[in-house]
C-alpha cells in the first residue's frame, strides 16, 4: 500500500437493526487531503466517521487508518463529534476540555501543572500550543459552557488535535453557527490541513462554504458511496445514478452548487441525525 | 489547653464517646458524600442520587425485616438501583427528560416499599425518623468500622477513575471515540455514589441526604471551574458543614440534620445570590 495513505475502505458495510446502510465501499484518502464527506439525512455520513474511528465495528471489509488497521484511541486520529453546544451551566474550563483530550482516558486524578512528574507541565504546554494554533488564547481559560458556538468549535478542534493528530474527523464542524463563523472555521481547517499536512475528514449538509478548499469528496446515499474530486462528482448524471433517480446539480451565479431532486435540498438540516 | 475558651469547647464536644464517633463517621462521610458530590453535580444526575437516597429507604427497612443489619438491605438496594439506572442505556442518563420521569415514578414506589416494610417489621417511630433524618448521635464503633473501610474503598475508587469519569461526564462521544470505557464508568460511578448514600443516610438522613450529597458540589462549582480545585473545595465544605453542623447541634440540643442542612443551603443560597448580582452588574 502506498505510504501517503491516510484513510482506507475496501469492501466495507456495516449492517445496523438488519438494515445495510452502505455496503461495498471503496474508499481511499491520501495524506494532507481535505475531504468533504457529504449526504442526505440518515445516508449514514456519520456512520461512516464512526467507522473511520474504530468506535463501530464494520459488518464486512476493512478500515486501514495511516497503514494499519482501525483502533479506537488512536493518537494520530482527532474527533469532533456532532453536536449542537455545550450546556451554558457546565462548569468546566476550555482549557481542561482540551487537556482531557490529551489524557483524559488515563486513570487517576487530573493533576495541575505545577505537580512535578507525570510530564504534567510538558502536557500542559502542548494544551497551551494547540490553544494558541486555534487562536483560542483569549477565552481558553473560562467555562465551556459560556463560550459562543464559534468559540466553541475552535476549542473542540484545538482538543482534536492536541494529541498530535495526523487526521482530523468532523462532523459537522459548520453546523449552528453563522455565516461569518462558518467562514472563519472553515478557514481556520484549511489552514491546519495545508500547513500541519493534516488529512482532513469532514461531514457537511451544505458543500458551499468549503467548495473551494476540497481535494476529494465522498458522497454518500442510498447505501452506496462514491468518491472523487468535487466536480467530478457534485454533477447531474454522478448524483442521479447514485440515487437511481434523476437529481440536477444547478451552479448559481455566485458559484454556489444547488442540488434539486432528491427528497430534501443539501443545504438544509432540520435536525441532527444519529445512528 | 485551659484557659483558651476556643480549646474548651473543643474540649467538650471530644468529652463523651458517642460524639468522638459521631465526629469520625461525620469526617469520613463528609469526604466521600463531597468527593462523589462533586461529580453528581457536575454530570447533572442530582436526581438520579436523590432516587438512589430514596430507595435505601425500603432497603433499610427489609434489612431490618430479614434481620439482617439495615445498612447491608441500605447497600443492595441501592446497588441494584444504581445497575439498574446505568443499564436502562446511554440515553436515559445524564438529565434526560426520560431519566426524570422514569426516576420520579421509581422513587415514589420506593418510598411506598418502605412503608409497608416498616408496617410489617411493626417498627417503631424512632426506627422510621433515624432513616428519615439521620442517627449521627447513636453511632457504635462497628458502624464507624464500616464507615471507614466503605469510605476508603469508595475514595480509592473514585480517585482512580476521577479523569476517565470527566471526561466521560462532559464529552462522552470523544471519550468514547478515545478509548474509555463509558458505560462501565457510567456503572462504576453509580456504584459508588450508592456505597456514598449508604454511609452518609447514618449521619443525616434519606431526606436530607442532598445537604452533603449535592449542596457542597452545587456551591462549589459555582466559585470554580478548575476541575481538582472545585473537587477539594467540595470536599472542604462538606466537612466545614458537617463539623460546624454537629458542634452546633450538641451544644444547643436540636437535631444536626437541621444544622448541617442549613449550613449547606445557606452557603448554597449565599453564593447564588452573590453570582446573580455580579452577573446583573457585569451586564449593567
Amino acid at each position: 500500500m502506498p505510504v501517503s495513505e491516510a484513510l482506507a475502505f475496501a469492501g466495507a458495510g456495516i449492517r445496523l437493526g438488519g438494515q445495510w446502510i452502505w455496503r461495498g465501499v471503496d474508499v481511499t484518502v491520501e495524506v494532507g487531503e481535505f475531504v468533504a464527506v457529504l449526504g442526505p439525512n440518515g445516508a449514514g455520513k456519520s456512520t461512516l466517521l464512526r467507522a473511520a474511528l474504530g468506535v463501530l465495528p464494520l459488518t464486512e471489509g476493512v478500515v486501514r487508518v495511516f497503514g494499519r488497521p482501525v483502533s479506537r484511541g488512536n493518537d494520530a486520529v482527532g474527533y469532533l463529534p456532532q453536536r449542537r453546544h455545550f450546556d451554558p451551566d457546565l462548569r468546566i474550563r476550555a482549557t481542561d476540555l482540551v487537556r482531557l483530550g490529551l489524557d483524559g482516558a488515563s486513570w487517576g486524578l487530573p493533576l495541575p501543572r505545577w505537580v512535578p512528574g507525570a510530564g504534567a507541565r510538558k502536557k500542559a504546554e502542548r494544551v497551551d500550543e494547540v490553544i494558541d494554533l486555534v487562536g483560542a488564547g483569549a477565552y481558553a481559560r473560562r467555562p465551556i459552557g459560556e463560550l459562543s458556538g464559534g468559540e466553541q468549535q475552535r476549542i473542540l478542534i484545538a482538543q482534536a488535535l492536541v494529541t498530535g493528530a495526523r487526521m482530523l474527523v468532523l462532523d459537522e464542524p459548520l453546523e449552528s453557527l453563522d455565516l461569518n463563523n462558518q467562514q472563519a472555521i472553515s478557514a481556520l481547517i484549511q489552514r491546519i490541513c495545508r500547513q500541519r499536512d493534516v488529512t482532513v475528514l469532514l461531514v457537511a449538509h451544505d458543500v458551499n462554504p468549503i467548495l473551494s478548499f476540497l481535494d476529494r469528496v465522498i458522497y454518500v446515499a442510498n447505501g452506496k458511496v462514491v468518491e472523487g474530486r468535487p466536480n467530478d462528482v457534485i454533477r447531474t448524471d454522478t448524483l442521479s445514478q447514485l440515487y437511481g433517480t434523476h437529481v440536477e446539480v444547478l451552479k448559481a451565479s455566485d458559484g454556489r452548487l444547488v442540488v434539486v431532486g432528491q427528497q430534501e435540498p443539501v443545504s438544509y438540516h432540520p435536525q441532527p441525525e444519529r445512528h | 489547653m485551659s484557659g483558651n475558651p476556643g480549646g474548651d469547647l473543643i474540649g467538650a464536644l471530644f468529652q463523651y464517646h458517642f460524639m468522638q464517633n459521631a465526629l469520625e463517621v461525620g469526617t469520613l462521610v463528609a469526604l466521600l458524600a463531597g468527593a462523589a458530590g462533586y461529580f453528581i453535580v457536575l454530570r447533572g444526575q442530582s436526581f438520579a442520587a436523590h432516587m438512589l437516597s430514596q430507595v435505601g429507604f425500603p432497603g433499610a427497612a427489609a434489612g431490618v425485616l430479614c434481620h439482617v443489619s439495615p445498612v447491608l438491605g441500605l447497600v443492595a438496594f441501592c446497588v441494584v438501583a444504581a445497575v439498574g439506572i446505568t443499564a436502562s442505556g446511554r440515553r436515559l442518563e445524564a438529565g434526560s427528560r426520560v431519566e426524570s420521569a422514569a426516576v420520579g415514578t421509581i422513587l415514589a414506589f420506593a418510598l411506598a416499599l418502605g412503608l409497608l416494610f416498616f408496617r410489617l417489621y411493626h417498627g417503631s417511630v424512632q426506627s422510621v425518623y433515624g432513616f428519615l433524618f439521620g442517627t449521627i448521635l447513636g453511632i457504635t464503633d462497628r458502624d464507624v468500622t464500616v464507615t471507614l473501610v466503605a469510605a476508603a474503598l469508595a475514595l480509592v475508587a473514585l480517585a482512580l477513575i476521577a479523569r476517565p469519569l470527566i471526561f466521560a461526564s462532559v464529552d462522552p462521544d470523544v471519550a468514547e471515540a478515545r478509548g474509555v470505557p463509558v458505560r462501565a464508568i457510567s456503572m462504576a460511578f453509580m456504584l459508588i455514589v450508592a456505597l456514598s448514600v449508604a454511609v452518609t443516610v447514618q449521619v443525616i438522613g434519606t431526606l436530607l441526604i442532598f445537604a452533603l450529597l449535592v449542596a457542597p458540589g452545587a456551591s462549589a462549582i459555582q466559585l470554580t471551574a478548575r476541575p481538582l480545585l472545585g473537587l477539594a473545595l467540595t470536599m472542604v465544605l462538606a466537612l466545614l458543614f458537617t463539623w460546624l453542623g454537629t458542634a452546633v447541634a450538641y451544644f444547643s440540643g436540636y437535631p444536626v440534620g437541621f444544622f448541617v442542612t442549613t449550613l449547606a443551603f445557606g452557603c448554597f443560597g449565599l453564593l447564588r445570590v452573590g453570582r446573580l448580582a455580579v452577573g446583573r452588574l457585569e451586564s449593567a
